[in-house]
């Protein structure tokens, strides 16, 4: 960004800058200093008085079993939603990339899921798994399967999880795909001539020089597990039966629907600034990084 | 693939198949549901090829929505979600592409600074600043309004990056040349810069309608009157009521039609969208 | 025994594009053999077909006696070094190496005693831990070649292995193959389009030219008697002179002869009588060319009515115009009246057509 600049005309500069600056400034740093300050705060039973505690908030947080049980549930959720929707997206792209007649229409079809709404894609899944009507409950029902999201906390999270990796396919797909463009023929075909087969040629070369594509999706799939699938987790379970879906967001959003607790709330808002500052910062610096050739 | 075996390409295409079914049925489901009558499918009857319901159920949906439930016809939400969906990409693009140049093409103070402050939005997802991000926009009496909708999603430091990278390939000397043919900055703008970089608009223009389009907790918070929803959270309010008193048919046509725009869109741009999501990744 | 055999191979694309018109090549054990020819002519196909990279759309390819057309290139036991390398680039050179012997199940220390060897012969021992992108190309390239060493092959495959390297680095590693090659005594099969590589490389030489063979021979001897007017124009620089006969009005008493060559090193300037069944040319001195150890005179025959003054296709020289190349640096000036020629033995007919070669 050096010497490229070449209009000298400052006052013209500040104005094009200014409509970004304001909206940023306004919707993002203003909310985000707010909530850090009102996390240092305690607000009194009636809201009338307001204290400043220090890191109380933070520490009660801690001690609240919700809350571990909170980081629990995004834990699980994350972890089975990152390693299905990678797997199976990877799995699609290896197959798409071999060259076969068609490719364009199965990566049309393939890439619709990134352009459903998220909780559009909770209610087409609802329907399919709803106790007494949907397609794929009934079957369970059949197979001697007692399935009810509504009551069992495992069967809900597998629903969400089933949606949220429905969802994220064709982004992991799209991504692998070109990963796997970008790895030069000829270095496939020294691997064959040295007496690699297919599968030890995946495992050996392939994967291996596809690592900086998959470190970046891991790091893109968990901001989108964390903070994306909100709309999912509200219309299929609304974070039940009794917190068995409440990821951390998911939980801010609830209590803050409850307003009780404003330093409480700020507090887990600005643990999870926290967490996104520390993954967008290693996206950026590790990941961006690695490519070999 | 290197080898040549006769039957080596059974196996991809057996795979991408089943890949594609698993992707499209539940979309399938919805719109074959969406033709039915709604009891048949209560009573877990409905079969799997269409039925004859369509025009009923998607006119009943359009024109007079769930009754009970949304009080509001989903044509009317559809039209929110496309002020809100165009307003928001193109309001996105439009201020990125003026800070973008400003911070490339133009030497001023506190150039750096003003770069900064806009990449660091990058980590600030409205999720985590969701209840303080209300307060402010209660409090710049923006409830209830396409501006409040539209507002607070708009600052995009991915869209400034891009066209930040995309400037920084521009050559130099074609500024030089084009302020020798005594055009100013506005001029080179306009006249060039801005048809050089029509084709990432576009890409990014489909990938930020699609954003805003699937826009779900901010709308949620942030209106309240039933004439100002959009349809994805209008279907949340279709199927929330428990159960037994749910229109799946009406839900199913409204999750159709949910679906339909940004399906549309990235199917039909589908070159442009790719290049744009792996661009703005970058 | 690992000679390589090519029976009337074929290969036609779905389309019908035929890239490789029946051919016939036979490699003895131990041979060096070069496929020349121009962008285009299919050489590095063929190779490909050799390795087991494409298939054969018919026709025979045998290694060690055995047919391999259905045989997967992991199983051919050949190796092959490619343009830009190809290496592994997330490995360590050790291991880009060792990587073939592993797949096969060599026990750890036979492979360490590969590696180290042929290591060793490429000056490779100190970089063994450092990855390609370390590498200068130099470097790069003598990896590819030990990954190739290092398993022994039947047969070793070069597809235009210098072409990436500049100048001097590639003179020098021409030399390194061949004696490398001397030493292993392994067959092998080297694709370029570089006419001066293949000379100094072949023991057999393939010249090849739109997917056909123009000629198959020892260096020298298509150097000497090159069978089409391709091959007289494409071995050798600079090229030899091709004169039409019809128009140039000299008759050497062949009826079916079209076309006469000579070389531009085989004219002399000479003063009086045209040597007793040569040729002579009168030459007016359009250009001198004086690069130190022989001077190149280009001369103009007096045209025939009609002739066009400019040549057809760019890089050769106009008809009537012809390159005489004389030892050392005293030469005739510019827009002097010369006179070349050259005996019989020196010149070479051929049909009107440029495929045949008519003895003399």
């Amino acid at each position: 960004m050096e010497d490229r600049a070449i209009f000298s005309n400052k006052l013209l500069a500040y104005l094009l800058v200014l409509p970004q600056l304001a909206v940023s400034l306004v919707f993002f740093y203003w909310p985000a200093v707010q909530a850090v300050w009102q996390s240092f705060l305690l607000q009194d039973a009636f809201g009338l008085s307001t204290e400043f505690v220090w890191f109380e908030n933070y520490v009660a947080l801690l001690k609240t079993p919700e809350y571990y049980h909170a980081i629990g549930v995004t834990f699980v959720f994350s972890g089975l939603v990152v390693f299905f929707s990678l797997a199976i997206g990877l799995l699609l792209a290896v197959m798409a990339n071999h060259n076969i007649r068609g490719v364009q229409i199965y990566r049309t079809f393939l890439i619709i899921p990134y352009a459903v709404a998220p909780a559009v894609a909770s209610v087409l899944f609802i329907f399919m798994f709803q106790p007494g009507l949907g397609m794929i409950a009934r079957a369970l029902q059949r197979y001697g399967i007692d399935w009810n999201p509504v009551l069992n906390g495992t069967h809900a999270m597998i629903l969400v999880v089933i949606v949220a990796v429905w969802n994220q396919i064709s982004y992991n797909f799209l991504f692998f795909l070109a990963g796997l463009q970008s790895i030069p023929k000829s270095v496939i075909e020294a691997a064959a001539i040295d007496g690699a087969r297919p599968v030890r040629r995946f495992w050996t070369i392939v994967f291996p020089l596809l690592s900086p594509t998959t470190f970046f999706l891991i790091v893109i799939n968990i901001t989108y597990v964390f903070f994306n699938t909100l709309g999912i987790i509200d219309t299929a379970t609304g974070g039940g039966p009794n917190g068995a879906t409440q990821t951390l967001v998911y939980k801010v959003f609830q209590d803050g629907k409850v307003g009780a607790d404003l330093g409480g709330s700020a507090a887990q808002s600005v643990i999870l600034m926290i967490i996104v500052v520390i993954l967008t910062a290693f996206q950026f610096r590790y990941v961006e990084k690695k490519v070999h050739y | 693939m290197v080898e040549h075996r006769r039957f080596g390409n059974l196996l991809p295409h057996l795979v991408l198949l089943a890949g594609v079914i698993v992707v499209a049925f539940p979309v399938y489901l919805a719109i074959n549901a969406s033709t039915h009558d709604n009891s048949v499918i209560a009573n877990g009857q409905m079969p799997l090829y269409p039925g004859s319901h369509a025009l009923e159920t998607y006119w009943n949906t359009i024109v007079s929505g769930a009754g009970k439930t949304t009080r509001q016809p989903v044509g009317g939400m559809m039209i929110a979600s496309l002020v809100m969906a165009v307003g928001i990409a193109l309001g996105k693009i439009a201020i990125s592409i003026i800070s973008a140049y400003a911070i490339v093409f133009f030497a001023f103070p506190f150039r750096m600074t003003a770069f900064w402050t806009i990449f660091i939005t990058l980590m600030l997802p409205v999720e985590v600043r969701i209840y303080p991000t209300y307060k402010i926009a209660s409090d710049l009496h923006l409830l209830d309004s396409y501006s409040g909708l539209i507002l607070p999603l708009i600052a995009s430091a991915t869209a400034t990056l891009l066209f930040r990278q995309f400037f920084m390939t521009v050559p130099k000397e074609l500024v030089e040349a084009s302020k020798m043919d005594g055009a100013g900055p506005i001029r080179f703008f306009f006249d060039t810069l801005l048809p050089l970089s029509a084709t990432n608009i576009a890409a990014l223009f489909v990938i930020l309608f699609i954003y805003g389009w699937n826009q779900y907790l901010w709308p949620l918070l942030i209106t309240t009157r039933d004439d100002m929803q959009t349809i994805v959270i209008g279907i949340k309010k279709i199927i929330d009521v428990h159960d037994a008193l749910t229109e799946w048919s009406v839900a199913m046509a409204t999750a159709v039609l949910a679906m339909l725009p940004p399906v549309a869109v990235v199917v039909l741009m589908q070159r442009l969208f790719v290049k744009g999501l792996i661009e703005t990744e970058k | 025994m690992a000679n390589v055999a090519l029976r009337h191979v074929k290969k036609a694309y779905p389309n019908g594009f035929e890239a490789i018109k029946d051919v016939d090549v036979e490699i003895g054990d131990g041979q060096f053999c070069v496929l020349v020819g121009p962008s285009g002519c299919g050489k590095s196909t063929l190779l490909r077909m050799v390795a087991g990279l494409e298939t054969v759309t018919s026709g025979e390819i045998d290694i060690g006696g055995r047919m391999v057309n259905q045989v997967e290139p992991a199983d051919r036991d050949i190796a092959m070094v490619f343009q830009n390398y190809a290496l592994y680039p997330h490995m360590s050179v050790y291991n880009n190496m060792a990587y073939g012997l592993r797949n096969r199940g060599m026990p750890k220390g036979e492979i360490e005693t590969r590696v180290q060897e042929a290591a060793r012969i490429l000056e490779l021992s100190t970089m063994l831990e450092r990855k390609p992108g370390q590498l200068s190309g130099g470097q790069r390239q003598r990896v590819a070649m030990g990954r190739a060493i290092v398993r022994q092959p039947k047969v070793f495959l070069f597809d235009e292995p210098l072409s990436n390297l500049d100048a001097k680095l590639r003179i020098a590693m021409r030399v390194e193959i061949r004696k490398l090659q001397r030493r292993l005594n392994t067959t092998s099969i080297y694709v370029t389009h570089d006419q001066l590589e293949a000379m100094t490389l072949a023991d057999i030489l393939v010249v090849m030219n739109a997917g056909h063979v123009e000629q198959i021979g020892n260096p020298l001897e298509i150097y000497q008697k090159p069978a089409t007017t391709f091959v007289a124009s494409f071995i050798g620089a600079p090229p030899m002179n091709l004169i039409t006969l019809r128009e140039s009005g000299i008759n050497l008493g062949f009826a079916d002869a079209g076309i006469l060559g000579v070389r531009p090193e085989d004219l002399e300037l000479a003063n009086g009588a045209t040597p007793a069944g040569g040729v002579a040319f009168d030459l007016k001195v359009e250009a001198i060319e004086k690069v130190g150890a022989e001077t190149y005179i280009y001369g103009l025959r007096a045209l025939a009515d009609g002739q066009p003054a400019v040549s057809e296709k760019p890089g050769e020289l106009p008809p009537g115009e012809i390159l005489v190349r004389i030892p050392g640096q005293k030469g005739p000036g510019i827009g002097e009246t010369i006179r070349a020629a050259a005996p019989r033995e020196k010149l070479h007919l051929f049909s009107a057509d440029g495929r045949k070669r008519i003895g003399l």
